[in-house]
C-alpha cells in the first residue's frame, strides 16, 4: 500500500451529484480526481472527490459559485 | 419492405446509436457501482445522457432525469408515485393502456377518476375540462399525441388549466419527444414520460421520465442503489430514488447517441419531413371510396400517424393484405387505445395505423397509398 497522507475528500448524495463534480472540474481545470469513499467516511454516494488539503478553500469556493451539491468536506489520512 | 409502423417503435436506427451500444457492450462497467475507470465510463455517460435529456425537455436540472425500461414504466411511477385513494385525476379519451391501467389500478383502491371525452373526429370536448374539476382533484395526466389518430395537444394551454386549478400535470410523451419541442418550464409540466426507442431513435428497453423541482414521487420499486447502503429505506434523492437496480447502461449508451442525432438533425426538419409523408399518403387516400380516416385534419401539425379502414374489411386482413402483397408494414387493431377506440365507433373493426418516420420516403408513402387504393377498389 501507499504511504497515508492526508487529503481532502468531498462526498456527494448521489452518484449523478459525482459525476456533474468531475465535468465541472474538469471544465474549470479544477484539481483532483473521483475515488472510492474511504470506510472512513460515511458517505451517501459511493463515490468522492479527492484533492490535496490547501486547495479546499478554492475548490469550496468554485462549488459554491456553481451551485453543486455536495454532502461534505473532510480531511483524511488515506 | 416499406415500414410504416414507427409509433410501436423506430425500426430504421442511425449508425451511431448501433455503434454507441455496441461500444459500450464492449467496454461499460455498472454505473455508480465504482471508482474504477469502466464503472465510471458509464457514469459519465449516463450523466451526460441527463443532462442532454433534461436539454431537450427543459428540465431544470439534470439529476432529475431518471431512466426506465420504457414510458409505461415512468408512467406507473409517476402515476402510482403521485396519486392514491382519495385523489381525483382528470385524463383523456386518447390514452394508451400505459395511461389507462396504472389509473384503473389506483381506481380499485379508491381514486376518483374523469375522462375529457372526444368528438366524432377524436377531439378533446375542450369546453368540459373545466366542469370536471373537483375540490380534490390532484392532477391531469395526458398523452402529447394520440397514437391512434395523431391528434395533437396544445401542451402550453393544458399546462396554463393545470395551474390555474393548482394541479399536477403528468405528460405522455411517447409519440411526441423528438419530434415536437416540449418545455416543461414554458409548459407548466411537472412530469415528462418519454419512450427512448421512438423518435429518439434509441434501444428497445429505454426510457424515462422528467421530473419538475419540488415534485415528490413515491418509489414504485426499491433496491441497490450504490449509494446509502446501509440505510433500510430507498434514498429519497434524485435521481437514486427512483432507480433501484443497474440501469441499463447499453441501452442509455444508444439512447444518448439517439438524442443527439434528434438534435442535429432538428426536431423541426424531422417533424416537417414526417408531416410531408404524413400528408402525401393522406392525400393519396382521402378520396378513395370506401376509405375512412379518422382524425382530426383541419391542421397538418399533427403527430405523423394515419389511421383508416377500408369498407367493412377487419382492419387485421387489411394490414396482412398490406405485408404479404405489398411488403407494408402496419399496425392493426386495438393499438392499446380502447377509448380512442370506442370513441371512434371502431371497437370492432379495429383501424389500418400508418405511421410515418423521417427516414421513409416520398415514394413510401405514395405506395402505400396506391396499395390502399388498390385493395378498396378491388
Amino acid at each position: 500500500m501507499r504511504e497515508k497522507t492526508r487529503k481532502l475528500v468531498i462526498t456527494f448524495h448521489t452518484t449523478t451529484d459525482a459525476m456533474a463534480m468531475e465535468k465541472f472540474c474538469r471544465g474549470k481545470g479544477l484539481p483532483g480526481r473521483l475515488i472510492p469513499v474511504p470506510q472512513q467516511i460515511s458517505a451517501g454516494c459511493g463515490m468522492a472527490w479527492r484533492a490535496e488539503p490547501g486547495e479546499e478553500p478554492s475548490l469550496r469556493q468554485a462549488i459554491e459559485a456553481a451551485g453543486l451539491t455536495v454532502e461534505g468536506y473532510y480531511e483524511v489520512l488515506m | 419492405m416499406i415500414y410504416l409502423d414507427n409509433a410501436a417503435t423506430t425500426l430504421r436506427k442511425p449508425e451511431s446509436v448501433i455503434l454507441a451500444v455496441a461500444n459500450a457492450m464492449g467496454n461499460m462497467g455498472n454505473s455508480g457501482r465504482g471508482g474504477y475507470a469502466d464503472s465510471l465510463t458509464a457514469s459519465r455517460m449516463i450523466y451526460e445522457a441527463r443532462e442532454e435529456l433534461a436539454d431537450l425537455f427543459g428540465c431544470p436540472q439534470a439529476d432529475h432525469v431518471i431512466f426506465t425500461c420504457n414510458a409505461t414504466e415512468a408512467l406507473n411511477i409517476a402515476i402510482q408515485g403521485l396519486f392514491g385513494p382519495g385523489d381525483h385525476v382528470i385524463s383523456t379519451d386518447w390514452e394508451h393502456n400505459s395511461v389507462l391501467r396504472p389509473l384503473y389500478l389506483l381506481e380499485e383502491q379508491g381514486l376518483e377518476l374523469s375522462f375529457v371525452p372526444s368528438d366524432a373526429k377524436g377531439r378533446h370536448r375542450e369546453s368540459m375540462w373545466e366542469q370536471l374539476i373537483r375540490p380534490n382533484t390532484k392532477g391531469i395526466v395526458c398523452t402529447h399525441a394520440s397514437n391512434l389518430t395523431g391528434n395533437l395537444l396544445d401542451l402550453k394551454k393544458a399546462g396554463r388549466f393545470a395551474k390555474k386549478h393548482g394541479l399536477l400535470f403528468v405528460v405522455d410523451a411517447s409519440q411526441t419527444a423528438g419530434v415536437f419541442p416540449i418545455d416543461m418550464k414554458e409548459m407548466q409540466i411537472d412530469v415528462v414520460c418519454f419512450t427512448g426507442h421512438k423518435s429518439l431513435l434509441g434501444p428497445q428497453g429505454t426510457g424515462g421520465l422528467c421530473v419538475g423541482e419540488g415534485v415528490k414521487i413515491r418509489p414504485l420499486k426499491v433496491g441497490g442503489t450504490g449509494i446509502l447502503s446501509y440505510e433500510k429505506r430507498q434514498p429519497e434523492v434524485y435521481p437514486t430514488a427512483l432507480e433501484a437496480g443497474t440501469l441499463n447502461g447499453h441501452g442509455i449508451a444508444g439512447l444518448l447517441a439517439g438524442v443527439r442525432y434528434v438534435k442535429e438533425y432538428g426536431i423541426q426538419h424531422a417533424r416537417e419531413e414526417e408531416q410531408h409523408r404524413m400528408r402525401e399518403f393522406y392525400e393519396g387516400v382521402i378520396q378513395v371510396p370506401g376509405v375512412t380516416v379518422y382524425g382530426d385534419y383541419s391542421s397538418w401539425n399533427r403527430a405523423p400517424v394515419v389511421a383508416l379502414n377500408v369498407w367493412d374489411y377487419d382492419s387485421a386482413l387489411v394490414s396482412d393484405e398490406l405485408e404479404v402483397r405489398f411488403g407494408i408494414a402496419t399496425r392493426p387493431g386495438a393499438h392499446c387505445a380502447p377509448r380512442m377506440h370506442r370513441a371512434l365507433g371502431t371497437e370492432k373493426q379495429g383501424a389500418v395505423r400508418f405511421s410515418f418516420s423521417h427516414f421513409n420516403t416520398r415514394k413510401q408513402a405514395e405506395a402505400a397509398a396506391a396499395a390502399i387504393r388498390e385493395i378498396a377498389g378491388e
